[in-house]
């Protein structure tokens, strides 16, 4: 067990319960004390997976991807919407987004894909199409929920772990050309009978380029966001003080804008010394993930921890007014069961890939 | 197998490298991250912060309450009177059409109203405040207020409404007050923030205008703290505002109505001079206005209705209105004469009827002619060729000097706007304004208060006051401020010889009083107060030689816009006189029929302090004279009534 991780992660979640104590106004029941309780559960959950054995896991890659396809497919029919589009189930009180587990669930089939494929194929054509197939079709079907952001990252999730797992960097180099192009042609198509995505999503991207144009509209969130940041200067207004969240100018100051809190109320010392959390929490998982002999652990560990950076860094990219928002929580801090209980899993999978390092197979 | 586990290594090592690429790459993307929060949480802290109080802090302006205007007795003339009101704004109201609909469920609301308000906000930038209604009542007003919550963006207000308890008799004088506009902002130099805010009322017209500096009062403020939602969270700190001071006025109320009722069927105007303070106890304007109407907001067809009258009843004659004085102006010749050694009192002048300069004739009011007149006889009869004949010998610089000494052609310092200055010819004047010669004939119409000649009733009530003291009158309206009363300057005396001024005091004495007066049907037979002065008759069209052959039309036969204007001026009593009077009545007539019997009941109620008892009025006047007093009495009594 990578106990300096468990305890960073406590860190965490202990500095997000403090958060929502404050966004709450000093009301513990609202969303502190549930939040507690999804952690303590997602907590042990984290440790039960953990102590699990990685042959285990690799075992069910698979499956996990498959499962995540079906529900993918599921909520485009049955799903219930949310922020405008179609991406949550709902299983009794027990709502979650497929998204979340398709993310993992494509790490794992990866990681298990290279693990399996000869090393000298990596980089051979028809080896390179059969990974891009398995990144393609969970994208292709998040696109259409619409959720843009969350396809895109689940394409650049699965990327990275192409790119780790060794492809020919000409294979980047030519995606990364494409990429402009592709965005030109979304941009194109607006207005048209073909239209690659919808309005809604156009409208994101508008009040991105623009906050201040709707200030009361769509920009008003990114706007008075932007506000309670600076206006927390570099020591902050201090805990349960910050007059953005205290007096309700933040939408969605408990789930996917609490960082603006934490850096109205303790300033740049507070968002950035949370951001160096995070970045301690990366650093350990490219670490075990270099000194893992099994190469399934270690990919997976690399491509969950990238899961995990672009939760953050979207999250606080969007709240700082660079990126679109495109509803990411903050890993860890954010209320919220399903996104807690996923990332807390993925911690699960990391401690036992680290559990099961030198565990060499061949 | 060695071979491969080498490369396998290899491969490992690779991976390492990439892993290691990855990692590195995400941690610059962090660092790019904090470099956009030094940014704005360091480097453009301040404006953020400067916005987060912004939100934070919602700013009231508290108006102050104005002024009260009083009169000289302490009667009060303008009052603020609550009134409940309700706005909208509609950055706060999201959706007002909806808002409305709420509200019209509560209150009465009109549909026609609704839509009014709507295309306001329309057209309003979206923070503004929009007026809903005004003057509901104090039910609808809870109303409004318990049901706030699901009121977004209405701001129930108590405001304070300025309110004329003398609605017409003081209009001219009181004047009223509006919204303050871009014009009102251009004229004023001062920079007062309370000028900033919309709908703020300051005076337009009158002494709400005159002093509205004082009036006016100095704003508060009041801060809150307020959440996203605009409610309160608690108050952080309260500048109250302060109220504008009280002024007290000159003006006697009780006066002022009764002259207002005297002239009310004329187009006219009473100044009446305090003599001890040179205080301004009546300033009568007819016709005149209701200032209520301004406040409350009238419609355009009112208000074109009140511009474009004949009449013109938004204009204050007696500081704005410029006529001839006519022969009220003669006893400054008369003194420019004595003055100057060119005429002695007694030394008798022939009035033939005219009088002939250079083939042109210059015509007597009498046509007959007066005979051998002497100075007093010439003021008492308003023989006009004794007073060409005088004006001629002491010539118009002597004039000119003498009359500024009385205050014609005089700036007067009052606090309303429109006085005007008249206008006193001189050769200068001429000169520069028409490029032509002073010749003679000038001269000739000056002698009688006539030609390019202009005075304003209050500059005529002035040279009385001053003629019947010897002293340097000057008028005030305000009595006091906030309690204080203002210091009055003390008046300089006249550098004029006791002697003339008991001259011509003598000859105004017989203008009333004796038989060949002119005003002699207006005397007063009250001994105590007795009353002397001059009529005017001031013709303003010229009579052809023709028309003089067949006999001049009556005033009754013309036209009323080309008949005489009616002056008297005056004061009483003769003995220690108190007030000194002016009366311009337009297109009157004769000054002593028309304007002295005005001058005499305004007098005397002033120093009766009551509608004046008939056994002042000579015998054989008593009927008709009670006629018109009862019929003001009445009036005047009525509107009491009317008041409760």
């Amino acid at each position: 067990m990578h106990w300096p991780l468990v305890i960073l992660v406590l860190v965490i979640a202990a500095f997000g319960f403090l958060m929502l104590y404050s966004v709450a106004e000093g009301d513990f029941e609202k969303w502190a004390r549930p939040q507690i309780e999804r952690f303590v559960i997602g907590f042990a959950f984290m440790l039960i997976i953990g102590f699990i054995h990685i042959d285990f896991w690799r075992v069910c890659s698979p499956f996990v991807y498959f499962i995540g396809i079906f529900l993918l497919i599921f909520v485009l029919f049955f799903g219930d919407y949310g922020g405008g589009a179609r991406r949550w189930l709902e299983f009794g009180s027990f709502r979650f987004q497929p998204s979340e587990v398709i993310k993992v669930g494509l790490v794992m089939f990866l990681a298990i894909y290279y693990d399996w494929l000869q090393p000298e194929k990596v980089s051979k054509i028809f080896w390179v199409f059969i990974p891009a197939m398995i990144i393609l079709l969970p994208t292709a079907l998040v696109i259409p929920q619409p959720d843009l952001g969350t396809g895109t990252l689940i394409a650049i999730t699965g990327l990275t772990i192409m790119f780790v797992a060794g492809g020919h960097y000409l294979y980047f180099l030519g995606g990364l050309l494409l990429l402009p192009g592709l965005l030109g042609l979304i941009f194109y198509s607006r207005g048209t009978s073909w239209q690659l995505v919808t309005d809604y999503q156009f409208g994101r991207i508008d009040t991105f380029l623009n906050p201040t144009h709707d200030p009361l509209g769509e920009g008003y969130q990114i706007t008075q966001s932007k506000i309670a940041l600076g206006s927390g200067g570099l020591e902050g207004k201090g805990f349960m003080q910050g007059s953005q969240s205290q007096l309700d100018f933040l939408p969605q100051k408990h789930t996917d804008f609490i960082f603006t809190t934490i850096a109205e109320e303790f300033g740049f010392f507070g968002g950035v010394g949370l951001l160096l959390m995070y970045s301690v929490i990366i650093i350990f998982c490219v670490v075990s993930a270099i000194t893992n002999k099994n190469k399934f652990g270690s990919l997976l560990t690399i491509g969950l921890a990238t899961v995990f950076f672009t939760y953050f860094f979207i999250n606080i990219a969007a709240v700082t007014g660079m990126a679109p928002v495109t509803g990411v929580p903050l890993p860890l801090i954010s209320y919220g069961g399903s996104a807690m209980l996923v990332v807390l899993g993925t911690f699960g999978l990391i401690q036992s890939a680290h559990i099961h390092r030198l565990l060499k197979r061949d | 197998m060695e071979r491969i586990s080498f490369r396998k290594d290899l491969l490992n090592k690779k991976l390492g490298r990439r892993a290691f690429v990855l990692g590195a790459t995400q941690l610059v993307l962090v660092g790019f991250l904090i470099r956009r929060m030094r940014e704005l949480q360091l480097q453009e802290s301040e404006k953020y912060q400067l916005l987060a109080e912004e939100n934070r802090i919602d700013i009231r302006i508290l108006p102050p309450k104005r002024g009260i205007i009083f009169d000289g007795d302490g009667r009060p003339l303008a009052k603020n009177r609550e009134n409940y009101r309700l706005r909208i704004i509609k950055e706060k109201a999201k959706d007002p059409s909806e808002v409305l609909k709420n509200i019209s469920s509560l209150i009465l609301l009109r549909d026609e109203r609704k839509a009014e308000i709507l295309s306001e906000i329309e057209r309003k930038k979206s923070y503004i405040p929009v007026t809903v209604i005004e003057n509901i009542s104090w039910n609808d007003f809870v109303q409004i207020t318990v049901n706030l919550p699901s009121l977004p963006g209405i701001l129930p207000e108590v405001v304070f409404k300025r309110f004329y308890l003398e609605d017409n008799f003081l209009a001219h004088v009181i004047g009223y007050v509006g919204s303050i506009s871009e014009s009102d902002l251009k004229t004023i130099s001062t920079i007062d923030p309370i000028l900033q805010i919309p709908d703020f009322q300051i005076g337009k017209v009158g002494v709400e205008k005159g002093l509205d500096s004082f009036l006016r009062g100095t704003v508060g403020l009041i801060r809150h703290e307020v959440n996203a939602s605009g409610r309160v969270i608690r108050k952080l700190h309260e500048d109250p505002s302060s109220s504008g001071r009280d002024i007290h006025l000159t003006i006697n109320s009780l006066l002022q109505e009764f002259a207002m009722y005297r002239i009310e069927e004329f187009s006219a105007s009473v100044v009446v001079i305090d003599l001890e303070t040179g205080g301004i106890p009546c300033l009568a304007s007819s016709p005149s206005f209701d200032p209520n109407q301004f406040v409350e907001g009238m419609s355009q067809k009112d208000w074109d209705s009140l511009r474009n009258s004949e009449n013109q009843p938004l204009a204050n004659r007696a500081i704005s209105g410029n006529y001839p004085p006519g022969s009220t102006f003669k006893m400054l010749v008369a003194i420019a004469a004595i003055e100057a050694g060119l005429v002695d009192p007694g030394e008798l002048v022939n009035c033939s009827g005219f009088y002939e300069i250079s083939d042109r004739k210059f015509h007597c009011w009498k046509s007959s002619g007066h005979g051998d007149k002497n100075l007093v006889e010439g003021i008492q009869e308003s023989c006009d060729v004794y007073f060409y004949t005088l004006a001629l010998r002491v010539g118009i610089d002597r004039i000119v000097e003498t009359s500024k000494k009385f205050g014609i052609g005089m700036d007067v310092s009052l606090p309303l706007p429109g006085v005007s200055k008249g206008l006193l010819p001189s050769k200068s004047w001429l000169k520069s304004n028409y490029k032509k010669q002073w010749v003679k004939g000038h001269t000739i119409n000056s002698g009688i208060g006539q030609g390019f000649l202009l005075s304003t009733p209050l500059q005529i009530a002035i040279m009385i006051a001053r003629l019947a003291t010897g002293l340097e009158v000057k008028p005030n309206l305000v009595k006091a401020i906030d309690g204080k009363p203002v210091k009055n300057q003390s008046k300089r005396i006249i550098g004029i010889k006791k002697t003339t001024f008991s001259i011509i005091q003598k000859a105004m004495f017989n203008v009333v009083n004796e038989k060949t007066g002119t005003a002699y049907k207006s005397r007063v037979v009250d001994k105590s107060k007795i009353l002397a002065g001059k009529t005017g008759t001031s013709q303003i069209r010229k009579i052809s030689e023709e028309e003089r052959v067949k006999g001049i039309k009556k005033n009754e036969e013309l036209p009323r816009g080309q008949r005489d204007h009616a002056l008297f001026a005056g004061y009483a009593p003769f003995v220690n006189p108190k007030y000194a009077i002016s009366v311009v009545v337009e297109h009157g007539g004769g000054g002593s029929k028309v304007a002295a019997p005005i001058a005499r009941d305004v007098l005397l109620f002033a120093l009766s302090g009551a509608i004046p008892a008939l056994n002042a009025y000579p015998i054989d006047q008593r009927n008709e004279v009670r006629l018109t007093l009862d019929k003001i009495r009445e009036k005047i009594a009525l509107k009491k009534t009317r008041r409760g």
